[in-house]
């Protein structure tokens, strides 16, 4: 892969993952968010699903570049989808906060248009009680939480710099939590949705997809490590 | 509880069959205090807005028969939620269970003929024919707060008659403490009816409840019969309560000596109570109740406290006096 493709495949990439968000203010834009029947609510599931599709791809980027070493450039681009995951999980959280929690948004917004800045964090005040109640009282959202403060920590540390900094082992253990977030967002789905409600199986399936095809790929690697080790061993000794 | 009784029943019909529109007629002539004629599929088709559907282009405001209505005191003057808001934002869970799915799916559901079986501890089970139902007492406009267990609200004018009228009319025995309302079952009709759930739909009320004037008998919203997903073409309406306990597509309403199981109570009693009045004071475990999203024309989310009973405390309060709202929830 020569270094020209690999920039234009990330320009490609960047805008596909800002595609959905692209989307989004376009329906502001055009008055078709104010058009929908409950605005707030279709942003938070838009800015969630998107969430975990991207920690989904993100998350096949090593079962895809497994099944042919002509694709293992694929690596290449995992930190750019993991960055875009984190970045939904943010709009998703700030939709939370300031449009679904009851933060009185249209009274925040009025007062900085009347040149009163502060009433945002009067308004913040109002709410603060109602959001630490709903910590501590729905599990849906602390364990959502967990998912945003993991992508937080992995987008933090995801600097180069930084990752030798932290030496490459310390970096690849905690860079490992990326399977207990996205289990975690995935539990978030359904512990939000009702009684009944089977919509988030489809993110469910793949997800074990992808964990599974890791266990398998472990399991036959144990098995057939002779001959292939062998082999690589007498390659590089050739060499 | 004390049930005023009805007078003149006339022949007895078997149970079997269903009261032909005239008979059911002309029993309650005398009781009536208005003819409303052909106001049901009588008059004129009215232009329905033409709002565009940019977030789902395949529906479409279809234009439908005007209901003739009398205006009435129970009406709040709250903003309205606009009609298309109202009619593509639903939860009716035979339809799919994205808000957005009655309205695309709903269109299978064939609303006439369509009969209403009243059984259970009456005097004379029958099966009432909807057009004679519907012409039975005058229908009345009335705009209430909807409040859902899911913290979004929406402010709706329903079209029809206390259920109370309904209920004298069926004639139940003294013994009869609970109504139970079941929704139309019909997987040919209903294609998209979800596993895991445990059909039919079912919801119940305790008798006085069922009279309190606010429970509304419901054939149409904003002037028009009710369209499918919200319903049609018979529903209660319980405005203090959150939504889930207005049945909806009725097909039959019966009469039990003891609290009838619901479906949403069956599935998760912990979440759903029998009850479930508006209670800002009582969470449901996802969503707090004490404020609540209005939907409106704007995009920004109008928060507002959530009242106790949504507001209609004066009406129903008393039916509760003594009883641990928290407990009984």
């Amino acid at each position: 892969m020569s270094k020209r493709s690999i920039i234009a495949l990330k320009v490609l990439l960047h805008l596909l993952c800002l595609a959905p968000f692209a989307y989004l203010l376009h329906l502001y834009r055009n008055g078709a968010l104010a058009l929908n029947p409950d605005p707030v609510n279709y942003i938070t599931h838009f800015t969630g699903n998107w969430t975990l599709y991207i920690l989904l791809a993100t998350l096949a980027i090593t079962p895809l570049r497994r099944l042919s070493p002509r694709i293992s450039f694929l690596v290449r681009f995992r930190r750019l989808i993991g960055l875009y995951a984190f970045f939904y999980a943010t709009l998703h959280l700030a939709t939370y906060v300031f449009l679904f929690s009851g933060y009185d948004i249209v009274t925040a917004l009025g007062g900085v248009r009347a040149g009163h800045p502060g009433e945002i964090v009067t308004q913040w005040k109002v709410i603060w009680p109602a959001i630490v109640d709903d910590l501590l009282k729905r599990r849906f959202i602390q364990v959502g939480l967990l998912a945003w403060v993991i992508l937080f920590l992995l987008a933090a540390t995801s600097p180069a710099f930084i990752m030798r900094a932290m030496g490459g082992k310390n970096w690849q253990r905690l860079h490992r939590l990326i399977y207990v977030a996205a289990i975690a967002g995935v539990i978030h789905f359904w512990w939000l949705v009702k009684t009944g409600v089977r919509t988030p199986w489809k993110d469910t399936a793949v997800l074990a997809v992808l964990l599974l095809a890791r266990i398998v790929y472990t399991a036959w690697k144990r098995t057939h490590k002779r001959t292939p080790a062998v082999r690589i061993g007498v390659a590089s000794v050739s060499k | 509880m004390l049930l005023r009784k009805s007078n003149n029943l006339g022949p007895s019909i078997p149970s079997s069959e269903i009261t032909p529109k005239e008979v059911f007629e002309q029993h309650h002539q005398t009781r009536r205090r208005f003819l409303t004629g052909a106001a049901a599929l009588g008059a004129g088709a009215i232009a329905a807005a033409h709002v565009p559907e940019l977030l789902h282009p395949s529906q479409e405001v279809h234009a439908a028969a005007q209901l003739q209505t009398v205006p009435s005191q129970y009406t709040v003057p709250d903003a309205q939620t606009p009609f298309n808001k109202a009619t593509n934002y639903n939860n009716f869970y035979e339809f799919g269970t994205d808000k957005s799915d009655p309205a695309r799916h709903a269109h299978t559901l064939v609303t006439r003929p369509w009969t209403v079986k009243i059984d259970g501890l009456v005097k004379k089970p029958q099966t009432l024919d909807i057009d004679g139902i519907m012409k039975y007492r005058p229908i009345e406009s009335r705009v209430y707060r909807h409040r859902c267990v899911e913290a979004w609200s929406m402010v709706i004018p329903w079209d029809g008659y206390p259920l109370s009228e309904l209920i004298k009319f069926c004639d139940p025995l003294p013994s009869a403490k609970y109504v139970e309302f079941t929704t139309l079952l019909d997987r040919k009709q209903m294609p998209d009816l979800p596993g895991g759930f445990d059909w039919p739909y079912t919801e119940g009320l305790r008798m006085d409840e069922a009279m309190n004037p606010l429970a509304l008998l419901t054939f149409g919203c904003y002037g028009q019969p009710l369209p499918n997903q919200n319903g049609a073409p018979i529903r209660v309406i319980l405005p203090w309560k959150y939504g889930f306990k207005s049945c909806k597509s009725i097909v039959k309403i019966s009469f039990k000596a003891k609290q009838p199981p619901t479906l949403w109570n069956e599935m998760a009693p912990n979440e759903y109570g029998f009850y479930s009045n508006v209670n800002p004071q009582v969470d449901h475990p996802r969503w707090s109740q004490a404020h609540e999203r209005r939907i409106d024309s704007s995009f920004l989310p109008h928060t507002i406290p959530t009242l106790m009973f949504n507001g209609y405390g004066d009406q129903v309060a008393s039916l509760y006096s003594g009883m641990d709202l928290k407990k009984n929830f």
